[in-house]
């Protein structure tokens, strides 16, 4: 889409100079004015925008943190307790900044799941897609680090339950969890290096992003219909079409968030993360943050031996897996059409992954007793079915609905009242909000 | 790439094999495949529901010797700090440091509160000095090398009833009395689906203070017939991890004297300390709640203005 010709002139002559010399004014304009978006991307591709402000916004309140916060197992907590208590608006730039990094993830699995439900994985946008589950790795390994920076009890024993996941890595597991671990449990070495790698990995995540961003731009952005960009009619300018759309999806995301950070700050978190870690005391449940919870569940569904594999490496290797799944999506969907607007039976299975997904979240903050046990195998059976079942096998015995010919001819033909917009047919264009 | 139109699949794809794969299972029923594959689906999304019933029916028996701790919900009060406009009660925080000063304090610290702050009880200057110089502060070493022991400032902290965690843990039968500064916000029983749901709507922040409440109002209870309550602990239904705690009945009525009229009885007490705790735990809980209350109209006018503007752009641009 962005391929071709640049149509930046600049108008002054200090403009012309730099322009010859090193042409950022040109890229910006061509990035984020000219650059060309599909005029029918609905709202829940706002989505990358907003991800790119919660970035922003946790790199900021994450460095003034930083200067406050210091990584000694002595002093960690009662140097969090000192910025909540002392430190000049120092509770509300804790609070973003917890509350950010799970809102952070609210708006990567939107983001996720409209890729999913849309196909935007699909040729050629599969290197766009896989950068995107690096980031998301790379998010995880950041959020997983920063929680347990407080040293609260849950951020103790958590990283103590997710550490050990690799010492279940035949062979050279244990070796690797003492290297994550500089030591043989999590102690001042642990929260020493974690510190530093929770500092070094945004910058890792921004530099990811400059190339998930650019290779957007290379290919364009998908759509609601799947059909890729064919005439100039399909299009409108990023500015001021996509910007001001983008703000207006900001903005309200911002007031959830700010809900969240004002008047529920503890929710997201854990109770028993305000008592300071204590390596002799177990809490009776050890529950990871809430993004981490499907994974969790998948983790300690396995509780059985499958020939050499023992149950604790069986569920590392299905909670890896569940991950590897979502890089693989790409060839896994077998589908020519990429849309889930013209997939019937596929946007079914695509709303069954969703509840299944939120239901292994739920099983994730349960006890791994009782019948919990069974729904979480099942709901991983499901998990696993959607990507090695229903993505290659629904696009064989799928038949779509018709595709129009073009963005266009789909937009018209949605405005030309009958389906959704009964009130735009009659009213002026304007009210086509 | 993509189909033009939507004749039937089966005339486009070129592929012999996969052709006659396809027409096996057309023969078999596609239909029936996809269904059965979203009932499994459905059904094992389904179990989830049903078996959060059956987990909740096995806990229900066998008071004696129950497996889910606590054995009672914490009961929900009514404190002037929940809600978007809540702010904490000077006289309840006052009467809960006289609570704490002379019942909590005798075991339990409160390492993280500095005298200086209860100038948000309502307390002068003045009376924050000879408050802390009420206080025995153990401080040094001086220019001769010794501690020395002197008359607590606003800048210094509560002092610990305990040396150290291990005197306290001797002195209260092996378990040290927890420390108290964050005890309200440290505290909390899971509230379960859909509670947690609503818990978003209703703005439900007071899950430490209610289960203090409940607790310090949760002994003098007959525990269920055949219960084993171990020794040297007490039975209290409102415990979060067990059928009974170290710490023994801490309030009587009249036990405490306050002089603003407020009734001296174990509930009120209990109500006192517990909002004393919340402030404790949250001391910028006000300032917080009212930077959010405009922030929270700042982003509805701009998020109103954007979205007109929105409108204004894409006027007469069908998408």
């Amino acid at each position: 889409m962005s391929e071709g010709h640049s149509t930046y002139t600049p108008k002054t002559g200090l403009g012309r100079w730099f322009d010859a010399r090193m042409p950022l004014p040109r890229l910006v304009y061509d990035s984020f004015i000219a650059y060309p978006v599909p005029r029918n991307l609905n709202y829940a591709w706002t989505f990358g925008g907003i991800l790119a402000i919660m970035l922003v916004a946790q790199i900021l309140t994450g460095i003034v943190l930083a200067m406050h916060y210091t990584a000694d197992t002595n002093l960690a907590f009662g140097s969090v307790e000192k910025i909540m208590r002392d430190v000049n608006s120092g509770w509300l730039l804790r609070y973003m900044h917890s509350n950010g990094a799970s809102f952070f993830f609210v708006a990567v699995y939107i983001h996720i799941f409209r890729g999913l439900y849309y196909g935007s994985y699909k040729a050629p946008r599969e290197l766009l897609w896989i950068l995107g589950c690096i980031i998301y790795l790379l998010m995880m390994a950041t959020g997983f680090m920063g929680y347990v920076l407080p040293w609260g009890q849950m951020s103790f024993w958590g990283a103590t339950v997710i550490t050990g996941f690799f010492s279940a890595i035949p062979l050279v597991g244990d070796w690797i969890q003492q290297l994550l671990l500089g030591g043989f449990a999590v102690d001042n070495p642990t929260l020493n290096r974690f510190f530093a790698l929770h500092y070094l990995l945004p910058f890792m995540i921004a530099g990811v992003v400059v190339l998930h961003v650019w290779a957007l731009h290379v290919v364009g952005q998908s759509n609601p219909t799947g059909i890729e960009v064919k005439s100039k009619t399909d299009t409108v300018a990023f500015t001021p079409y996509a910007t001001i759309k983008d703000a207006f999806g900001m903005i309200v995301f911002l007031f959830f968030f700010a809900y969240f950070v004002f008047y529920l700050p503890n929710y997201l978190g854990h109770p028993d993360n305000y008592i300071v870690a204590n390596p002799l005391k177990t809490p009776a449940h050890i529950v990871p943050e809430w993004y981490f919870l499907p994974f969790y569940a998948i983790l300690r569904a396995i509780t059985f031996n499958v020939g050499p594999i023992n149950s604790k490496l069986g569920g590392v290797l299905c909670m890896f897996g569940a991950i590897v799944m979502l890089f693989l999506v790409p060839w896994l969907d077998t589908s020519k059409v990429r849309s889930a607007v013209y997939r019937p039976w596929y946007k079914l299975f695509f709303w069954l992954f969703v509840a299944d997904a939120i239901l292994l979240g739920w099983l994730g903050s349960q006890p791994a007793e009782g019948s919990y046990v069974f729904m979480a195998q099942m709901a991983t059976l499901v998990y696993f079915a959607f990507f090695l079942v229903a993505l290659p096998v629904l696009g064989l015995i799928e038949t779509p609905r018709r595709l129009p010919n073009s963005i266009t001819e789909a937009v018209l033909e949605k405005n030309k009242g009958g389906g959704g917009h009964p009130s735009g047919a009659t009213a002026a264009p304007e009210t086509k909000g | 790439m993509i189909p033009k139109s939507g004749n039937r699949f089966s005339d486009k794809i070129m592929l012999k094999q996969e052709d006659r794969a396809v027409e096996n299972l057309r023969g078999f029923g596609m239909k029936k495949i996809l269904t059965s594959l979203a009932l499994i689906g459905l059904v094992a999304i389904g179990t989830g529901a049903a078996g959060t019933g059956a987990t909740a029916a096995e806990e229900a028996h066998n008071a004696a010797a129950p497996t889910h701790f606590p054995i009672d919900e914490p009961k929900e009060m009514d404190w002037s700090f929940t809600g978007p406009f809540g702010t904490y009660d000077k006289a309840q925080l006052q009467r809960g440091l006289k609570v704490y000063k002379e019942v909590c304090s005798a075991c339990h610290s409160m390492n993280l509160v500095a005298f200086r702050t209860l100038s948000d009880l309502g307390y002068s200057e003045a009376q924050i000095k000879t408050l802390s110089a009420e206080y025995t502060i153990h401080d040094g070493p001086n220019d001769a090398g010794d501690m020395f022991d002197r008359p607590g400032k606003p800048s210094d902290y509560f002092p610990a009833p305990f040396a150290n965690e291990a005197a306290a843990a001797a002195s209260n039968g092996g378990a040290a009395p927890p420390d108290m500064s964050l005890l309200a916000k440290a505290r909390g029983i899971e509230r379960g689906f859909p509670q947690f749901v609503f818990d978003i709507f209703t703005q439900y922040d007071a899950g430490g203070p209610d289960y203090i409440h409940s607790l310090l109002t949760g002994y003098d209870q007959t525990p269920p017939a055949g219960m084993v309550i171990p020794e040297g602990t007490h039975y209290n239904p409102y415990f979060m991890s067990g059928v009974s705690l170290k710490m023994p009945k801490p309030l009587s009525d009249g036990q405490v004297t306050y002089d603003d009229g407020a009734p001296q009885t174990i509930d009120q007490y209990s109500r006192d300390v517990s909002a004393f705790l919340a402030w404790a735990a949250e001391p910028h809980m006000e300032d917080r709640k009212k930077t959010g209350f405009r922030v929270l109209v700042f982003l509805l006018l701009f998020g109103a203005l954007v979205y007109l503007t929105k409108r204004k752009v894409w006027e007469g641009v069908a998408h």
